[in-house]
């Protein structure tokens, strides 16, 4: 993967493939700390002790498609290689939250990439799903929620083209307009 | 932050009701499938939806449903789509790029006919 917004489309992906039907996607930037941190929440189905464990293993997987499952491992060794950490809490159908810290200065950090279009990419192909997105840096926020967007269209689709370039044309001035006031 | 303005939404609404949806809207004459598993992400399936997703705005057609699903199997041909058409056997595409994406949009979703040289055809598939 090339970037985080990448590793925040594959590991959101597995949350809905777990059935979850709310997902939070929390990015903070603490420039005192010299910290950034991802953190996925979903309500889905949830892993039992057993599964979690194996969930870092590069040759587990659930899918009956293919025999190896890499995107958890790889999110893992991107946060080990920026001085980081990672981190997976889930109860079975509870849901589950999956944590990743990195060095921000670091150089093997990934650049976040573009989160618009990660996000846009989940709205199109997962409608139904609500996506709250929050990228919160010492002074400022930007926030997201589906759910909100949903409610405003009246019965409108969120993944019409025009409905998605106001979203993707949203998220990416919102995210220039928060790295300006640093 | 900028919050969403109702008022653009409202405006795009009296637009949008006029035409169909990707997903619910009715009637569609095609469904293309973007693969966006954890071996399509890293080969460029985000990028590949993109395109087709520029392609539906350019060209302002109204009778296609676009959506995702995960790893199809075939993890080293990645990104893929698969192209359903009423009617038609379903047709899969491998090892794409935005170029390609738009000669299959031209010859295959708008013409109808299969562009056989990016197609995963019998007899293609590499052993394991």
């Amino acid at each position: 993967m090339e970037d985080l917004s990448l590793h925040i489309l594959d590991i959101v992906e597995n949350s809905i493939n777990a059935q979850a039907k709310r997902i939070e996607i929390k990015i903070k930037k603490n420039k005192e700390k010299d910290l950034l941190s991802l953190e996925i929440v979903d309500n889905g189905k949830g892993m039992d002790q057993k599964t979690i464990e194996r969930a870092l293993d590069p040759f587990f997987t659930t899918k009956k498609t293919r025999r190896f499952g890499l995107g958890l491992s790889l999110l893992a060794e991107a946060a080990k290689l920026a001085n980081g950490s990672f981190s997976i809490e889930s109860k079975p159908t509870k849901g589950t939250k999956v944590r990743a810290i990195f060095q921000s200065s670091h150089i093997d950090t990934k650049p976040l990439g573009d989160m618009a279009q990660t996000l846009v990419t989940l709205i199109i192909g997962h409608p139904e799903v609500d996506i709250i997105f929050s990228y919160r840096t010492n002074r400022s926020e930007y926030y997201l929620d589906t759910k909100e967007i949903k409610a405003q269209l009246n019965g409108l689709s969120i993944n019409s083209p025009e409905v998605i370039r106001l979203i993707k044309k949203n998220i990416k001035e919102g995210l220039y307009n928060l790295r300006r006031r640093k | 932050m900028p919050k969403l303005k109702i008022e653009d939404l409202v405006k795009i609404k009296e637009k949008a009701t006029r035409t169909t949806s990707l997903r619910e809207g009715g009637p569609y004459k095609t469904k293309i499938t973007v693969h966006m598993g954890t071996c399509g992400i890293a080969a460029g399936a985000r990028k590949i939806l993109d395109s087709l997703m520029k392609e539906i705005e350019e060209r302002d057609t109204k009778d296609i449903f676009l959506t995702t699903s995960g790893c199809a199997g075939l993890c080293s041909r990645e990104p893929m789509i698969t192209v359903e058409s009423t009617g038609k056997a379903p047709v899969k595409y491998i090892e794409l790029t935005e170029e390609k994406i738009k000669e299959i949009f031209e010859k295959h979703i708008i013409g109808g006919n299969v562009v056989q040289a990016y197609a995963l055809a019998v007899g293609s598939e590499r052993a394991v």
